[in-house]
């Protein structure tokens, strides 16, 4: 049997302390993917800490009115909890729109910005993927890559980061907490998650380090927001292609938008430019067809996918739609 | 429904008799077996589709904690392949044996079995073994790569279909394709191997849907005689065909407890199971109809071809559903085969047929759509009445109440039959039908029936319960025929020990079984008689036939005397009753089908290209539903299969070298709850006793059928797109700009 160590940290100082010295380890806390990749033998970790100890399990509203996310923090409890759902209904509606009730019970918010790609020659072992196995090739590029990306792809690697949860982030703006062996650091959490490059096995910006806690940017207001997530069967499935939005109007005019994209891209992708495209404008079906046309601009079609161009298109003109009609329904 | 009289067993809405065993874990399956000394068997399964295994490096692996042999080309006994023969009863699902030679036919063939003390060192291990491949190019990703056109494997004419077809003023000529299907049973294959030192025999448990053919077949490959082989499968997690007849897996196992000398379980995980134990293969279809401008058809040929593996010569006979489906003079069906780099296809629920209709029925939505006729019409316009291909009068056959019937029910003349007009929000409505129908068939069997001196009763036979409901219809009919509560009959399957029993499969468990089983009652109560009317009994010096069955008692000259107490004065322990039913010469009178109706509603939003199935209303016609909260059951499980098969389903195969790349069920794409419609479905109750006694026909297939092209033709309504290609998924809506014409 494949052993390897296991420890269970009381705390955040502990945990990171026992990752030391040892490259393969793994922090476990809901476990909904690391057990499944070390049974089909992807994820080969040395020493697995069990941080389900921690304190990490609380939403704070933060003396700025910003909202503070516990790593350990179910993503059952984050989409119903209160202030969220007041705040930051996108998130709610993201998580929600993830996986099966039974998961989202066990995964965490840390462990779900931690989840690993679907693409399934990365969870074979016996094929060719550059980022479980560096220079290994990538068999999905000229393989069956229907459910591969169009956006931010390299000859190294095209595999989906398939949160949901992740999009919302990307929209509405956050700060994660990393305790590293050297103390405390803070980043944006879109500089968290990693184009693939050359180097698709690096997928974070981490260095030894535990994401303790999310903090969300403070609210939009008014704000309307939809959250459209295309996919084959109805419930229990990842994205095809997914749009979270985030609108303020003035009257009729856009204030601010925000908009994040799931299922097309390497990593959570936000739209700065559509977003720069809406403000001002009337809040129309013509505006946000037009954004749809920028935010999908570079965007590359592989064999298998490129339904998806038009699919994410239609996912961000319904999502943007969806969400003005909340804000105005808000203003009235 | 109708009504069933409050002293009928049998047609009554009955609760399983097994389900307290199953909600209290206490059914026994395969995977539930644990004997002393037991080891796991874990398959490594080759990463290539085609090619040879050139080496087999083992030392990693053998040096893995638990490891204790590690099976292979190399090492491995000489077996015989067993004849498969459906008429001896030895059929294989894949004849090929394990390890037999170096070459790789298809991803996830196995290479070496790895035997541990535990299930997680056997997989640990089996991901150390190192095979080295050579891959050879030219790989087979499936029929939807080739335009080769296979070999041949059968055909049928009747009158001049080519003739008809170049006079015909309206004609239709389209092709349909489907994805190949994965049955994926809820419990994966299993066998737990151990050769008895005692008594010198075999005995393997499996989850088969077929224990006799399992033993026939080991005793062949195993060079034994058929008694020293024992199968037992007390209870399967359903199977859907790919549990009909044996897989290499159990064929390794129990090789492996052969050399060992101790128990050998394996178990498959999902991604082998998908890989290894069959798919519903893959077809194209073309349909060449002709017809009258009144829509009387005058030609049907259809044309099908369909994968088959590298080792075996798998037939999926698409065009065994359009000889009977419609009155037509002038019908030919030709049917040919492609090997491919997959694991053997075999039977899936409704094979053939289930392909075959929809290729005929969306052909007839479409010919309706040319003709501008209602497609409900046109397919009461073509009724046929007798079986057109054998010219026999049908056994039983109301269709046309099933189509009326469901109409009705589901509001089809409200249907507006102009596309993409009956609109609801950002979405737009779709309505569809189509036709169902299964062959109905029997098979031998015998049965046993005990009644003891504690006045319960024992009903024995050697077929299965693989989930359908099977254990409940035995314990019914021998409470119907005894009278004695339902709760006092044991009912014991699943072994070769007891009387022959048939495959459950093909929808003909019922039909096979229960006859047999009633023979056997009445045989057990003729023995009661004798004992009662004997010297000494209760009856003693009255005719036997003279005797009434009540209530768990015989009875006359207003007397009565229970079972028990009749064995208990004669100081017996039971009496026993033997049975044998088998089809017979209705054959040659009638024809046996079972016939039903769907009417689906979809929604699209093309907005988002979003299509979900929102309603299915059914009506089924299968004789009488012996239970019908079972028989319910499957058909509405049926639908939902119908849905994952229209919408969904697909086997994906690399397109450069035949791997099979989505082998689990995150990524091959079953329903889940949130994509149930409303499901409405009326089982009519017609017997047909011209099959047989209890006038039921089978209904484990029929639901299936007709769905998928219900599903299509509704999607036209909703879209003009016409979809002929399953599944139909997102991109084929977004790609698919053809006009909505129809032809």
């Amino acid at each position: 049997m494949r052993t390897f160590a296991f420890a269970r940290a009381d705390s955040v100082e502990r945990a990171v302390e026992r990752r030391q010295g040892e490259p393969a380890s793994a922090f476990v806390a809901g476990g909904t993917t690391l057990l499944d990749l070390v049974k089909l033998d992807v994820m080969r970790p040395s020493r697995v800490i069990d941080i389900n100890a921690l304190p990490l399990k609380s939403v704070e509203r933060l003396h700025d009115d910003r909202l503070r996310i516990g790593a350990l923090v179910t993503n059952t409890d984050l989409a119903y909890h209160p202030d969220v759902l007041a705040d930051h209904p996108l998130l709610s509606q993201a998580i929600l729109a993830g996986a099966s009730t039974q998961v989202r019970n066990m995964a965490t918010t840390g462990g779900n910005l931690m989840q690993r790609t679907r693409c399934p020659y990365f969870r074979d072992p016996t094929a060719a993927c550059n980022k479980r196995e560096p220079g290994s090739g990538c068999d999905a590029r000229d393989g069956f890559n229907r459910m591969h990306a169009v956006l931010g792809g390299s000859d190294q690697c095209v595999a989906v980061h398939p949160s949901d949860m992740c999009v919302a982030l990307a929209a509405i703006g956050a700060t994660l907490t990393l305790q590293g062996p050297n103390g405390e650091r803070e980043i944006d959490v879109a500089d968290f998650h990693r184009l693939p490059g050359a180097t698709p096995h690096l997928e974070h910006d981490l260095d030894d380090e535990l994401i303790v806690a999310v903090t969300l940017a403070p609210p939009l207001k008014p704000l309307g927001t939809a959250y459209v997530k295309r996919r084959d069967r109805a419930a229990y499935e990842f994205a095809l292609a997914s749009a979270g939005a985030m609108l303020s109007l003035d009257e009729d005019l856009i204030g601010e938008a925000r908009l994040a994209l799931g299922g097309v891209a390497t990593k959570p992708w936000r739209c700065h430019e559509a977003e720069a495209l809406l403000a001002g404008k009337r809040a129309e079906i013509a505006a946000f067809e037009a954004a749809a046309d920028v935010a999908l601009a570079d965007a590359e079609p592989l064999s298998h996918n490129a339904f998806k161009i038009p699919l994410a298109r239609q996912a961000i003109v319904r999502a943007l739609r969806d969400a003005a009609r909340v804000a105005r329904e808000d203003n009235a | 429904m109708s009504a069933t009289p409050e002293h009928h067993v049998v047609g009554r809405r009955t609760p399983r008799v097994d389900g307290e065993a199953k909600l209290t874990g206490h059914a026994d399956y395969t995977v539930d077996h644990r004997l002393v000394g037991m080891l796991h068997g874990y398959p490594v399964p080759a990463s290539i589709a085609h090619g040879r295994l050139e080496a087999l490096s083992l030392d990693a692996a053998r040096a893995m904690p638990g490891v204790v042999d590690i099976l292979h080309h190399g090492h491995f006994p000489d077996l015989h392949r067993s004849p498969n023969s459906m008429r001896d009863g030895d059929a294989v699902s894949e004849v090929r044996l394990p390890f037999e030679d170096n070459r790789i036919h298809y991803h996830g063939q196995y290479v070496a079995l790895v035997v541990a003390e535990t299930f997680e060192q056997a997989r640990a291990a089996a991901f150390r073994v190192a095979p080295r491949y050579r891959q050879e190019p030219g790989a087979m990703p499936g029929l939807a790569a080739s335009d080769a056109e296979g070999s041949e494997a059968g055909e049928y004419t009747r009158g001049e279909p080519e003739l008809a077809f170049g006079l015909a003023p309206v004609i239709l000529d389209e092709t349909y394709t489907m994805a190949a299907e994965s049955h994926v049973p809820l419990e994966p294959h299993a066998t737990l191997a151990e050769w008895r030192e005692q008594d010198q025999r075999l005995v393997v448990h499996e989850s088969t849907q077929g224990v006799f053919y399992q033993r026939n077949a080991l005793a062949r490959i195993f060079d034994l005689p058929e008694e020293r082989v024992e199968v037992i499968s007390h209870y399967i997690g359903s199977g859907f065909g790919n549990k009909l007849f044996m897989w290499p897996h159990a064929v390794a196992t129990a090789a492996a407890a052969r050399m060992l000398g101790r128990p050998v379980r394996t178990v498959l995980p999902r991604q082998q199971d998908m890989m290894t134990t069959g798919n519903r293969p893959a077809s194209r279809q073309r349909l060449r109809l002709g017809a009258e401008l009144d829509g009387t058809l005058v030609s049907i040929q259809h044309d099908s071809l369909t994968e088959t593996s590298m080792v075996d010569h798998y037939v999926d006979a698409c065009g065994g559903v359009t000889t009977s489906a419609y009155a037509c003079d002038n019908v030919a069906t030709r049917q040919r085969i492609l090997p491919v780099h997959h694991g053997t296809p075999c039977p899936m629920r409704a094979p053939g047929e289930v392909s075959g209709l929809f290729a005929l029925e969306s052909a007839i939505d479409e010919l309706a759509v040319a003709l501008d006729m209602d497609p409900l019409a046109l397919r009461l316009k073509n009724y046929a009445d007798q079986d057109p291909q054998r010219g026999l009068p049908w056994s039983s056959k109301h269709l046309d109440r099933c189509l009326e019937g469901a109409a009705e029910r589901f509001g089809w003349a409200a249907r507006d039959p102009r596309i993409a007009s009956m609109v609801d929000g950002d979405e737009i409505i779709g309505q569809g039908m189509a036709s169902a129908t299964w062959f109905a068939g029997r098979q031998p069997c015998a049965a046993r029936v005990t009644l003891l001196a504690d006045g319960t009763v024992v009903a024995a036979c050697g077929t299965q319960d693989i989930g359908t409901g099977t254990y409940t219809i035995v314990a019914q009919t021998v409470a119907e025929l005894t009278g004695v509560p339902i709760e006092r009959v044991e009912v014991q399957l699943g072994e070769t020990s007891l009387p022959a029993g048939p495959l459950s499969g093909g929808s003909m468990n019922t039909a096979s079984t229960l006859p047999a089983v009633a023979a056997a009652t009445r045989d057990a109560l003729a023995a009661l008689k004798a004992v009662a009317t004997g010297p000494g009994g209760d009856f003693a010096g009255l005719a036997p036939e003279s005797l009434g069955v009540e209530s768990g008692a015989l009875v006359a000259e207003g007397r009565q005397a229970s079972f028990a107490e009749i064995l208990a004065h004669r100081r017996l322990a039971d009496v026993t009753g033997e049975g044998n039913a088998a089809p017979g010469d209705e054959r040659r009178e009638y024809s046996f089908r079972s016939f039903g109706a769907h009417f689906v509603e979809v929604r699209w939003d093309p907005g988002i290209s979003r299509l979900r199935v929102a309603r299915v209303v059914s009506s089924i016609d299968v004789g009488r539903a012996i239970n019908p909260v079972a028989a319910r059951n499957q058909v509405e499980g049926a639908i939902v299969m119908g849905i994952g098969m229209g919408l969904l389903e697909g086997l994906d195969y690399d397109p450069r070298d035949a791997r099979l790349v989505n082998a689990n069920v995150s990524d091959y794409r079953i329903p889940v709850h949130a994509d149930m419609p409303e499901i409405d479905v009326e089982l009519l109750d017609y017997p047909d006793y011209r099959f047989n006694e209890l006038g039921a026909r089978g209904i484990g297939e029929i639901g299936l059928t007709g769905v998928a092209p219900a599903i299509a033709n509704a999607v036209y309504h909703a879209t003009g797109k016409r979809l002929r290609d399953l599944p139909i998924t997102v991109e084929k809506l977004l790609a698919s700009d053809e006009a909505p014409t129809g032809l």
